[in-house]
C-alpha cells in the first residue's frame, strides 16, 4: 500500500469526487491557480479548470455564503478555509444559514456543503490563527463535524462527506499535511460517525480525536513500554455524529477513561463524552474520568511555550497513572 | 421626511408604455391588481390575529410596498429565482404560496409552509423558486449570489432576484457579494426595497451616499438603477432591464426601488406613527394618500377600461374572505407533533440512509 501524505490524500478525494460528480466544485483563497495555501489542492486547477476549481477573494461571508447557496440549488460545493480560524468571519453564514435553512424551511431545503480547511494550534501563528471551532459548530444542530487524525481517514472521510446531504465541517491539520501514511490504490469510503479503535488496549480508554488521537497513540507506546499498562485509543473522527456505541464499548471493556483533545476544556468535546459515560456507563467505571485539553488561555505564539500548551504524551501519560 | 419621498417627477415617462407592460393582457393586468390586493388583506388579516395574540413573535407587515414584490416576481420566467430577509410574506403570496400556508405558518401550525419551524421571518417555496425568508439582516445576499452562481453553473438562462431592505446595505457582505458578482459576472440581480427606515433609523441618519444607496455598486462596475415603487409599471420596466442584462449578458445589476411601508418595523414597533417618535403621522398619511401603489395601480386601471369601481370591489372583497379564511384554516389546524422538532435537522436523518442511521446525531438520551 503506497506511502502518501495526508494532504494528498485529500487531493485524491477531490479529484476522484471531481471526476464523479459533475455538480462537486471546490472554491476558496488560492485553492486554483496558487495551488492552496497548503497546496491541498496542488493540480487540480490544472487539471479540471476555472469551473470546477475556483479561487475566490478573500471575503469568506460571501463566498461561504455563495456555497451554501449554490448547494440549495444542487450544487456540491468544497469550500476551503485558509485557516478554519477564519471561519468566524463567516459565522453567519455557518450558524444561520447552512445549519438552520434546512430546518426553517421545514425539510424542504437541505445543503450538501463541505467547508473544510486546518484548524489547529501548535504552528507559532498567535491565537487569531489557532482556534479549533470543533465544539462550537458540534453544538449546532444541523451541521456535522469531522476531524480526521490520519491520510487514510482524511481521504474516505472526504469522500463521503462530499457525498453527504448535509453540511460537513471538516477539520485539517497543518501539522499532519505533511505527515504519510498508507493509503489503499483501490476507491474506499469512511462513514461519518464511526470511531476508529486505533490501538487495542485493555487498561484503560484513551479517547481522542484529530492530531491527538496521534498523542494518544504515543502516549500508549510510552504506557506500554515503561508502565505495563496497556491502553485502547480510540479516535473519533467524527464529532457530529458521534459513535457513542465505540466509547461505550470501549469503556465498559477498560473501566477507565482518559479525555483528550487540543481544544480548550470549557464545553470541549470532553465534557459531552464524559457527561455520556456518567449517564451509561457509571457502574462500569473504576476511576473518575479525566479530561486533557489545551491550557486554557489564548493559543500563545512563543514557540518554546506553545508546545507545553497542547496535549503531549508525557501529560496524558502522567494523568493516567493518577488513575491506574 | 424620507429621501423616498421625494415629489414624482414631472418629466417621468409613462411606464405603461414600455415594452414589457404594452405586452401585458388585460387579465394580467388585473391579476397584479389583485395579487397586491391578496398581499394587503393578508397582512391586515395576519396583524389582526397578532393583536388576537394568535401568533407569536415578530410580524414585519408588507404593507404599503406590494407593487415592489409583485411587479418584480410578475417577471420571473422558469429559471428565475427570488430570496429576501424578513419582510417576506409579500413575496411569498407573489410567487404563489397560498394563504393558508402562510397564516398557518405565523400559527405556528403544522400546516404551515415551514410546518411550524419557521415562522414569519422564514417561509420558503423552492418549487416556486422562493428561497426565503431570511432574518439576518443581509445574510441573504451571498445566498442569492449563491443561488444565481448554480443557475449560471448550470447554464440556465435565469436570474436571483435578491431583495434587502435599506437597512441591510450597510452589511459587509453585501459588498463582498457585489464584489464576487462583478467579478465572476454572475447573474444576480441586488434590489434594495428602500422604505426610506432601518428599523427606526432614518435613510439620513444610516447611511451615507452620493445620489442613491444603489449607486454605491458603481464601485464595483456594477450597473445600477433607481426607481420609485409605487406605480407598478415603473418597477416592472426597471426590473425588466435588469432580468435582460443577467438574461443576456450574466451581468449582475443593483437596482433601488423607493417604497414606504404604513406599519412599524414590525408590530411590536410603537415608536413608528406617535408624536416623539421616528417620522409624523403626516408623513404616512402622505404616502397613503399620494404613494398607495394599489390606489394608484387601481386609478390606472379604470383609467385604461381594465377596471371598474365594482370589480375592484370584489376583489378587494374575495382577498378579504379568503384572508379571513387563511385565519379559520390556521386556527383550526393542528400544532406540529412534539416529536417533530428533531425532524427535518439532517437530511440523511430524516430520509433514514445508512449515513442517517450511523452515530449520534441527537444528544438528549
Amino acid at each position: 500500500m503506497p506511502l502518501i501524505e495526508y494532504r494528498d490524500a485529500l487531493n485524491q478525494a477531490f479529484d476522484e469526487e471531481l471526476a464523479r460528480d459533475e455538480n462537486v466544485v471546490l472554491m476558496g483563497e488560492e485553492v486554483a491557480q496558487y495551488d492552496g495555501a497548503y497546496k491541498v489542492t496542488r493540480g487540480l486547477w490544472k487539471k479540471w479548470g476555472d469551473k470546477r476549481v475556483m479561487d475566490t477573494p478573500i471575503s469568506e461571508a460571501a463566498f461561504i455564503g455563495m456555497g451554501i447557496g449554490a448547494s440549495m440549488l444542487g450544487i456540491r460545493p468544497v469550500m476551503e478555509l485558509m485557516f478554519w480560524s477564519f471561519a468566524t468571519v463567516a459565522w453567519d453564514q455557518i450558524i444561520n444559514n447552512a445549519a438552520q435553512v434546512r430546518y426553517m424551511s421545514g425539510g424542504l431545503i437541505n445543503c450538501p456543503i463541505v467547508v473544510r480547511g486546518p484548524a489547529n494550534g501548535g504552528t507559532n501563528v498567535g491565537a487569531t490563527h489557532s482556534h479549533t471551532h470543533e465544539n462550537f459548530l458540534a453544538n449546532v444542530p444541523g451541521l456535522k463535524v469531522v476531524c480526521p487524525a490520519t491520510a487514510y481517514d482524511a481521504k474516505g472521510l472526504m469522500k463521503t462527506a462530499i457525498r453527504d446531504n448535509d453540511p460537513v465541517m471538516f477539520m485539517e491539520n497543518t501539522l499532519l499535511y505533511g505527515e504519510k501514511w498508507e493509503v489503499p490504490e483501490e476507491e474506499y469510503l469512511i462513514p461519518l460517525g464511526k470511531a476508529d479503535v486505533k490501538r487495542e488496549g485493555s487498561d484503560i480508554s484513551l479517547i481522542a480525536h484529530g492530531r491527538a488521537a496521534l498523542t494518544a497513540l504515543r502516549a500508549a507506546e510510552i504506557l506500554a513500554a515503561e508502565h505495563n499498562i496497556n491502553a485502547e485509543v480510540v479516535d473519533l473522527r467524527s464529532i457530529r455524529p458521534l459513535d457513542e456505541e465505540a466509547i461505550l464499548a470501549s469503556v465498559r471493556k477498560t473501566h477507565r477513561a482518559v479525555l483528550i483533545e487540543e481544544n480548550k476544556p470549557f464545553c470541549g468535546v470532553g465534557a459531552q463524552i464524559s457527561s455520556i459515560l456518567m449517564e451509561k456507563a457509571f457502574d462500569d467505571l473504576d476511576a473518575p474520568v479525566l479530561r486533557i485539553s489545551s491550557i486554557d488561555a489564548p493559543a500563545i505564539y512563543s514557540p518554546e511555550l506553545e508546545k507545553k500548551q497542547l496535549p503531549r504524551p508525557l501529560d496524558i501519560v502522567s494523568r493516567v497513572l493518577s488513575i491506574c | 421626511m424620507a429621501t423616498s419621498a421625494k415629489s414624482k417627477d414631472a418629466s417621468k415617462p409613462d411606464f405603461a408604455k414600455s415594452p414589457t407592460n404594452t405586452r401585458l393582457s388585460p387579465e394580467q393586468k388585473i391579476k397584479l391588481l389583485t395579487d397586491m390586493v391578496r398581499i394587503r388583506n393578508f397582512e391586515t388579516e395576519s396583524l389582526r390575529q397578532y393583536t388576537q395574540k394568535k401568533m407569536g413573535g415578530f410580524l414585519h407587515l408588507y404593507n404599503g410596498q406590494e407593487a415592489v414584490a409583485v411587479g418584480c416576481v410578475s417577471l420571473m420566467g422558469d429559471d428565475d429565482h427570488v430570496i429576501t430577509a424578513y419582510r417576506d410574506h409579500g413575496h411569498a403570496l407573489a410567487v404563489g404560496m397560498t394563504m393558508n400556508e402562510c397564516m398557518a405558518e405565523l400559527y405556528g401550525k403544522a400546516t404551515g409552509c415551514s410546518k411550524g419551524k419557521g415562522g414569519s421571518m422564514h417561509f420558503f417555496a423552492p418549487d416556486k423558486n422562493y428561497w426565503g425568508g431570511h432574518g439576518i439582516v443581509g445574510g441573504q445576499t451571498p445566498l442569492g449570489l449563491g443561488l444565481a452562481y448554480a443557475l449560471k453553473y448550470k447554464g440556465a438562462k435565469g436570474a436571483a432576484m435578491c431583495f434587502m431592505g435599506d437597512g441591510a446595505v450597510n452589511q459587509g457582505c453585501l459588498y463582498e457579494s457585489l464584489n464576487m458578482a462583478s467579478l465572476f459576472n454572475i447573474p444576480v440581480i441586488y434590489i434594495i426595497e428602500n422604505n426610506g427606515y432601518s428599523m427606526g433609523t432614518s435613510l439620513e441618519r444610516s447611511s451615507a451616499f452620493k445620489s442613491c444607496l444603489a449607486e454605491r455598486a458603481a464601485g464595483f462596475g456594477i450597473e445600477w438603477a433607481q426607481c420609485e415603487g409605487t406605480d407598478i409599471y415603473e418597477v416592472r420596466a426597471a426590473v425588466q432591464t435588469a432580468l435582460d442584462r443577467a438574461h443576456n449578458e450574466s451581468r449582475p445589476t443593483m437596482l433601488e426601488i423607493d417604497t414606504y411601508r404604513y406599519y412599524g418595523h414590525s408590530v411590536a414597533d410603537a415608536k413608528h406613527n406617535v408624536p416623539g417618535g421616528y417620522r409624523e403621522r403626516e408623513e404616512i398619511e402622505f404616502y397613503k394618500k399620494n404613494h398607495d401603489p394599489i390606489n394608484v395601480f387601481k386609478a390606472k386601471l379604470i383609467a385604461e377600461g381594465v377596471l371598474t369601481e365594482e370589480k375592484f370591489d370584489a376583489i378587494d372583497e374575495a382577498a378579504k374572505t379568503e384572508a379571513e379564511q387563511s385565519a379559520v384554516f390556521a386556527d383550526e389546524s393542528p400544532y406540529p407533533a412534539e416529536s417533530s422538532i428533531t425532524e427535518d435537522v439532517y437530511f440523511e436523518v430524516d430520509r433514514q440512509t445508512e449515513a442517517g442511521r450511523t452515530g449520534k446525531h441527537f444528544f438528549n438520551d
